[in-house]
């Protein structure tokens, strides 16, 4: 089996879709600084280079105008126990194009894997993005996962961000988003992570609306037990007339996790206006009784109310 | 014939409140037994303490199922051995359909559900099975949309014992009915049911009532003579008024 081969394979198993066989989806495969290979489709370009070790600088380019039907999914992985992989990405979604990216990335075997992600992304006015992240790791929770992005987004336009652990142990993440939005721009930033043992979240996400009628909604969902510690800060900024915002961070913790959450919030207009909420506690336990007084144990009840927690 | 449920000489007392004092009741299979009583007085925590649910160990007394004693028993115990109990205010779930809560009792209890089965227990609710089998049973849903459905996934998990509580408050007179048939349905399964109400609607469905004042039983026997003299003859009291009623009651 060559590399490519073993990532995709890799991909599957970890529970991926098969999509590197279909024509119509573009896609692109990296193994630590490696590409191992890559799709395009109309209205889509993608160049990766190497730029020197363990680094790759990935450009992605959809052309002004163009709407890509399938999601095009990146599949970034380290099959090795130990390395690091950094990429550098530009992202350029031209004017009233359209496009879903699927990041995928998978360190199945990490003991010590560090895995990098720089990246610059431009929406140009009423381009439309949707980006999710879903990582695959194995159970020994050795990655060390560190993102961080910077938005900027034109007049009108949209960006959807998901970040979801799919499968495996969280390791560490570091991570940190930041959003500058024109008039009428929206950005909404979903982030869905359980992790236990020792594992270490830490995620800022960050939205200025700028612009008049500027949109965010900023909504991370985290359950840590154990021993796993959280700390998430959401920042929204409206100084525009009729900016709107709003932050909603909840966070389950179980045995000695620990879990912080902080929502920051400042307006300077007055015209605009910021909600937030935040919530940290334990597995509520009215939905814990109802779902014993049907059977389950507690241990059952509470994974179930979790995954619904982490899908909502 | 066997009782359903015996429950004898049951005290509760929370953080030195004397909440249940002496509580005597039987549930036989297919009966409905309706609790009334005023607000505060024990009815919600007779409830908690026959589910076993935490905070709510009994004092003193027995709780026989089936003929077997269920105190030391966990909730899910008691509910594996076919008690369940639907709560006055449902709670919420985000991120679980209807669907998938539907199933949960049934597959606790090692049956597998399938559309038709859904299906079935969604339209003796009066819900339209196609327009929420996919929603979440979360804020979207109001109060009364979730305590039918609560009520479906009782009837898909076919327990031999549904206590309710106060399944009448918040729900409008169309779904009330409704209530009150699928408390019909429990009684021909054969289910016992222990229905904590304040509705003269619901006692219609009844077999007999216990009147619970101050944590006591104070009265069982017809439904409609109990409603009634807790209407129109039961004064106000205090633990110490209590024996002001002596003489009129007749504890089972």
């Amino acid at each position: 089996m060559n590399d490519y081969e073993m990532m995709v394979d890799a991909y599957k198993k970890a529970g991926g879709e098969d999509v590197f066989s279909n024509s119509d989806t573009a896609h692109m495969v990296l193994e630590q600084d490696k590409i191992l290979g890559k799709h395009e489709v109309e209205g889509l370009e993608i160049n990766a280079e190497k730029i020197k070790t363990n680094t790759i600088d990935v450009k992605l380019r959809i052309k002004k105008g163009y709407q890509i039907k399938n999601p095009v999914h990146m599949c970034f992985g380290v099959l090795p126990k130990e390395g690091l992989q950094k990429i550098l990405m530009d992202v350029n979604i031209e004017k009233d194009a359209y496009a879903k990216i699927m990041s995928d990335c998978v360190f199945p075997n990490a003991t010590e894997v560090k895995h990098v992600m720089k990246a610059n992304i431009h929406l140009g006015s009423n381009a439309h993005y949707e980006y999710e992240e879903n990582h695959f790791h194995g159970k020994t929770g050795g990655v060390e996962v560190v993102a961080k992005s910077n938005i900027e987004m034109d007049e009108g336009s949209e960006i959807l961000t998901l970040f979801t652990l799919r499968k495996g142990r969280v390791g560490k993440i570091d991570f940190d988003y930041e959003a500058d939005l024109a008039e009428n721009a929206k950005v909404e930033m979903l982030t869905r992570i359980s992790g236990y043992e020792d594992d270490q979240v830490k995620i800022r996400e960050a939205a200025r609306l700028n612009g008049r009628n500027a949109r965010g909604l900023l909504d991370s969902k985290i359950a840590m037990a154990d021993n796993a510690k959280a700390e998430v800060y959401n920042e929204l900024t409206a100084n525009a007339p009729d900016a709107k915002g709003h932050v909603d961070c909840t966070e389950i913790i179980k045995d000695n996790a620990i879990a912080r959450a902080v929502p920051i919030v400042e307006v300077s207009h007055p015209e605009a206006k910021v909600t937030h909420e935040a919530a940290i506690g334990s597995v509520d336990s009215d939905q814990l009784q109802t779902l014993m007084a049907r059977g389950l144990d507690e241990e059952e009840a509470s994974d179930l109310i979790i995954q619904g927690l982490l899908k909502g | 014939m066997q009782k359903l449920l015996e429950i004898r000489d049951l005290d509760l007392t929370l953080d030195k409140e004397r909440i249940l004092q002496n509580i005597n009741l039987d549930v036989n299979h297919g009966e409905v037994l309706a609790v009334i009583g005023p607000n505060g007085c024990g009815k919600s925590s007779l409830a908690y303490t026959i589910m076993g649910l935490k905070g709510y160990e009994q004092n003193g007394g027995g709780i026989f199922f089936k003929g077997k004693e269920i105190s030391e028993l966990s909730v899910t115990e008691r509910a594996k051995k076919g008690i369940t109990l639907a709560w006055q205010e449902p709670a919420r779930f985000e991120g679980v359909s209807v669907r998938e809560f539907l199933s949960i009792g049934a597959k606790a209890k090692g049956r597998n559900i399938d559309n038709k089965d859904l299906d079935w227990a969604l339209n003796e609710v009066a819900i339209i099975p196609n327009k929420y089998l996919d929603r979440n049973v979360d804020d979207t849903l109001s109060g009364g949309e979730r305590k039918r459905i609560e009520l479906a996934s009782i009837l898909l998990m076919k327990p031999d014992l549904v206590i309710l509580d106060e399944p009448d408050s918040g729900v409008d007179v169309v779904a009330l009915n409704n209530i009150g048939d699928v408390i019909n349905d429990f009684k021909n399964e054969q289910m016992g049911v222990i229905l904590i109400t304040h509705s003269d609607e619901m006692l219609e469905v009844a077999d007999k009532a216990a009147l619970i004042c101050g944590g006591e039983i104070f009265n069982v026997g017809n439904p409609q003579e109990v409603s009634d003299y807790f209407k129109y003859q039961c004064i106000p009291c205090e633990d110490e008024d209590f024996e002001k009623h002596q003489g009129v009651s007749s504890n089972e």
